[in-house]
């Protein structure tokens, strides 16, 4: 709820007066502020003036708020998960249906932002219209809906990275010489041309933009800030790397890991730009930056999460794995904001709907896990590797397990007085571990799809 | 892993509907709730804290125990599960005590004993023939009887958010008429009866059943043009259907009758003193006859026709449940409204005499046993209204004619509870809740008969036509009901 203190101060400050900003996300949130800030003016100026100070909240005013969150989803991002189903090649009417079902349930979206209050649907859908652009094969209007998330909420760059990787692969495949090199020249303007409109009302005065840019990149913030299901926060249970290593070190080691895993799959997707592999890479590298990077907050899953759900109908069965974990490692932040019986309710039924609209039990095998060609060219060394599908089943079963009792001790049981963090931290650490597991499995995907990848229809 | 998958994705879709609801009841449970919240807190407490013969006369809340003997032994259960909740929510000197863990138990027992009701629509599904359905499940008769039941939009609401406990009583109900249905009508009969020791305001249907089982039970043949048969009387049925009734009745009252207390519970149960009106307007006659008496009595006052000082200071608009007298129409008593009330069920208790048509038949005369007394019952409430909507979702997916009927009384009856809600938070939820509904019920209606437009009745061979256009009330801050028209259904023996 405290978002709403930025309605009215955007509100009254004026176009001039741009160092009194308290936000750190880029212009477009600030725009969209305002227009709630104008429309709530419209409807009630009390709630604007009141909130200069704190804490009051009439039921109406929080209506209104949670409206606005509700016609942004409507607007923006059910559209574009809607589009996508209805995109997919080679399935079924009702399996698209399905599909667009069990995304729009996915519980990690829904509880942060219609439980704890933010707008994450709206940077997250114009990155999915990004992604239905350059799929599709319109480029620049791609192109130009993600500049708008990434001037939205600055964490979409975690996905810049394979968008630029897969443009620039497009480029590359028609040419450089010819049509590519003009691709090139009309994606840079568009970018550029998206990003000035954006910054404009700031680029008047050098300082306010270098305020600007600070506040999105808190750099002094250090590499972690509470507890986060990242390496560094895992890493710091046994070493505290935050106090060993001097700042301007963690910056680098960060980035050079970041860096590192993420490498092979962008430089698989440049040179070998498809549609399935783009989808793959985003995830990944999202997953990269998530695990790796600076200053990461645990809402930053989400960013991992969207584009599970677009790979949801390929692999559903560690697509679903990965989203219930995903949605687990926001456990205490969730609890924090008593959403327990939604937080429970959604899953359930997330779970359920994934599980009957999939058959995700009876696609185990490798085959459907997209496994085969890594088992076979590891069965060249080793004959008895056999029982990876075996294995993948009952490590599911454990992490559910384990996920379950772990909420059931953190709702039921007080932490001891010695270690008052611990079960955020136990959380923290258990989900880390999945995702490092995910990290891996998405890695071999995307390399070992290199065979059946040549025999694939390419996306022109 | 393969066992779980056939588990899940066995098709057991019935089971995914009834888990569905569920969670969204839970999701349900923060939601305001009303008075009835802590009426039902307070019978907890009443049960539990004293004796059996201080039970209907305890009046320390204004919320007095006024259901019948069964409800109250159903809360007294459920306040043994009570105390290992919240304590302090059994003390009758708790006033609108709510902590979290007293929500959290209440709701947690509404939705548990809506076990009852989704066992109950499971039996119904099974008297629903499928054969002229499509290939595909969700136009599959059951599967739309299923959700327009489990996923009723009204029971929802007045239920889960409104609080109280219609499910199982709902349950009991269909369950009924299920066995019914089978030919079970000794079950049938005594599910009936016990229901009737749970809440009487299922009085309402009681002449259906009586007429029901009486013509088609008791008489065991009929000739063969379908008049009744005198000499097929058997009493042997009419006894054991008179001992089950009489058993239950017993084993309800028996304890006050013992206890000299039966005038104190009938008293308790028929509260006349509360008015024709509840506070709330309920969508019918008499809101009509209200509105008209305003009406007349404004003119006559502007036309000077009218003392200003004789007119009662108390006006029926404000919201209050007290006992009125009109200005310028006639006085409306008790009496009166239950004479209303027979002539309006008269055709159709005549038809099921005269002409039954098996247990379809009943169901009509139920639906309009129970129409009739919401029309012209005293002190009716708007939740009354489901007590028509649930059995007609029955008949809906069996003819055209009956879904067209359907879609306009759930339509407006789903509207006329909208007032019930009347809390900013519970806005878009009811708005999205009863849109979903009525699409959902409209559009699989229209896809199981493809009929063109809804408003078409197509006649029947049987002959029986049923045109009802019930009231859509209007936000209750004017209080105003506009038109309801009911016509009696036309049955083949009864000359034109």
């Amino acid at each position: 709820m405290e978002c709403c203190f930025f309605f009215s101060r955007y509100f009254n400050s004026s176009d001039n007066n741009l160092q009194y900003w308290g936000l750190d996300y880029p212009p477009l949130t600030a725009y969209h502020s305002l227009l709630c800030a104008y429309v709530a003016k419209f409807i009630n100026p009390d709630w604007i003036a009141l909130h200069t100070s704190r804490g009051y909240e009439s039921q109406a005013h929080k209506l209104f708020m949670r409206t606005t969150v509700l016609i942004a989803d409507l607007l923006i991002y059910i559209p574009a998960v809607v589009l996508y189903c209805c995109c997919l090649k080679e399935i079924s009417t009702k399996k698209k249906v399905a599909n667009a079902l069990c995304i729009l349930l996915y519980p990690g979206l829904i509880l942060i932002d219609y439980g704890h209050f933010q707008y994450n649907s709206v940077s997250l859908g114009f990155a999915l219209w990004g992604v239905l652009g350059v799929s599709c094969d319109w480029d620049l209007l791609g192109s130009l809906a993600f500049c708008l998330a990434i001037n939205y909420k600055q964490m979409e760059l975690y996905h810049s990275l394979p968008f630029f990787c897969f443009l620039l692969g497009k480029c590359f495949k028609k040419g450089l010489k010819g049509k590519g090199f003009v691709l090139l020249i009309k994606l840079a303007c568009t970018v550029v041309a998206s990003f000035i409109l954006c910054w404009l009302p700031f680029c008047t005065e050098r300082e306010q933009t270098l305020q600007v840019l600070r506040r999105l990149f808190p750099v002094d913030r250090g590499l972690f800030e509470d507890k986060v299901a990242n390496i560094w926060c895992s890493f710091s249970i046994f070493l505290k790397i935050k106090e060993i290593l001097p700042h301007h070190f963690q910056i680098i080691i960060s980035f050079c890991f970041t860096f590192l895993s993420l490498l092979p799959a962008c430089v698989k997707l440049t040179l070998q730009p498809s549609s399935k592999g783009f989808r793959f890479t985003l995830v990944s590298c999202a997953l990269s930056f998530f695990l790796f990077s600076f200053q990461v907050h645990e809402k930053s899953i989400l960013l991992v999460s969207l584009p599970v759900c677009l790979v949801l109908s390929e692999i559903p069965f560690m697509s679903t794995w990965f989203l219930l974990v995903s949605t687990f490692s926001m456990l205490p932040l969730l609890l924090k904001d008593e959403l327990l019986m939604p937080l429970v309710v959604t899953t359930i039924a997330f779970f359920i709907a994934c599980a009957t609209s999939f058959s995700i039990f009876e696609k185990t095998s490798e085959e459907e896990l997209q496994l085969k060609s890594f088992s076979l060219s590891v069965r060249k060394y080793l004959p008895c590797f056999t029982f990876l599908s075996r294995i993948i089943q009952y490590l599911f079963l454990i992490s559910v397990i384990t996920m379950v009792l772990l909420t059931l001790i953190t709702v039921t049981l007080d932490p001891p007085q010695k270690l008052p963090d611990l079960f955020s931290v136990l959380v923290c650490f258990v989900s880390c571990l999945h995702f490092l597991f995910f990290l891996v499995y998405f890695n071999i995907i995307i390399m070992w799809d290199s065979k059946s990848g040549r025999n694939q229809k390419k996306i022109n | 892993m393969a066992a779980l998958g056939i588990a899940m994705g066995g098709g057991n879709w019935f089971s995914a509907l009834a888990l569905g609801v569920t969670l969204l009841k839970c999701l349900l449970i923060p939601t305001y709730h009303s008075t009835d919240f802590e009426v039902h807190r307070n019978w907890l407490a009443i049960t539990h804290s004293l004796p059996v013969s201080q039970w209907y006369y305890e009046a320390t809340s204004e919320w007095t125990l006024d259901y019948p003997p069964f409800f109250a032994w159903f809360e007294y259960a459920l306040s043994h599960v009570a105390k290992y909740f919240d304590q302090e929510m059994l003390n009758v000197r708790n006033l609108n005590y709510s902590s979290s863990r007293t929500l959290l138990f209440q709701r947690f027992s509404v939705i548990f004993t809506d076990a009852l009701f989704v066992y109950a629509v499971h039996e119904c599904c099974k008297c629903i023939d499928g054969k002229k359905a499509g290939k595909e499940l969700t136009e599959k008769p059951k599967f739309i009887l299923s959700v327009l039941l489990l996923w009723n939009f009204g029971l929802l609401i007045v239920d889960h958010i409104h609080f109280q406990y219609n499910g199982f009583l709902f349950g009991l109900m269909l369950l009924s008429i299920a066995r019914l249905f089978q030919k079970r009508h000794m079950e049938g009969a005594f599910l009936f009866a016990v229901l009737l020791h749970f809440k009487h305001i299922y009085l309402y249907v009681a002449p259906a059943y009586g007429v029901y089982l009486l013509r088609s039970y008791c008489f065991t043949a009929n000739k063969p043009d379908g008049s009744i048969r005198w000499n097929s009387f058997s009493f042997v049925r009419v006894i054991s259907l008179g001992l089950i009734v009489f058993l239950v009745s017993a084993l309800s009252l028996g304890p006050f009758l013992a206890l000299n207390q039966l005038p104190q519970v009938l008293s308790r149960l028929f509260p006349f003193k509360r008015g024709l009106c509840h506070a709330y307007w309920a969508p019918n006659f008499w809101a009509l006859y209200n509105a008209l008496d305003k009406v007349l009595s404004i003119i006559g006052l502007e036309l000077k026709l009218l003392d200003p000082n004789k007119i009662p200071k108390a006006s029926m608009t404000s919201g209050l449940v007290q006992q009125f007298q009109h200005t310028v129409l006639p006085s409306v008593t008790p009496l009166a409204t239950l004479i209303c009330t027979l002539i309006a069920i008269l055709p159709s208790v005549f038809c099921l005499w005269f002409k039954p048509q098996g247990p379809r038949g009943f169901l009509r005369c139920l639906i309009l046993c129970a129409l009739s007394s919401f029309l012209f019952g005293w002190h009716v409430h708007e939740k009354a209204i489901l007590l028509a909507v649930l059995p007609m979702s029955l008949l809906s997916v069996g003819k055209a004619g009956d879904a067209s009927i359907f879609l306009i009384l759930t339509t407006t009856g789903h509207y006329s509870l909208f007032p019930l809600l009347f809390t900013a938070p519970e806005l878009p939820t009811k708005i999205l809740l009863m849109l979903l509904f009525t699409t959902y019920s409209i559009s699989s209606l229209k896809t199981l008969f493809s009929v063109p437009s809804f408003k078409k009745i197509k006649e029947k061979k049987d002959g029986r036509d049923l045109v009802l256009l019930l009231p859509v009330s209007l936000p209750k801050q004017g209080g105003r009901a506009r038109t309801s028209r009911e016509l009696p259904g036309r049955c083949t023996a009864f000359p034109a």
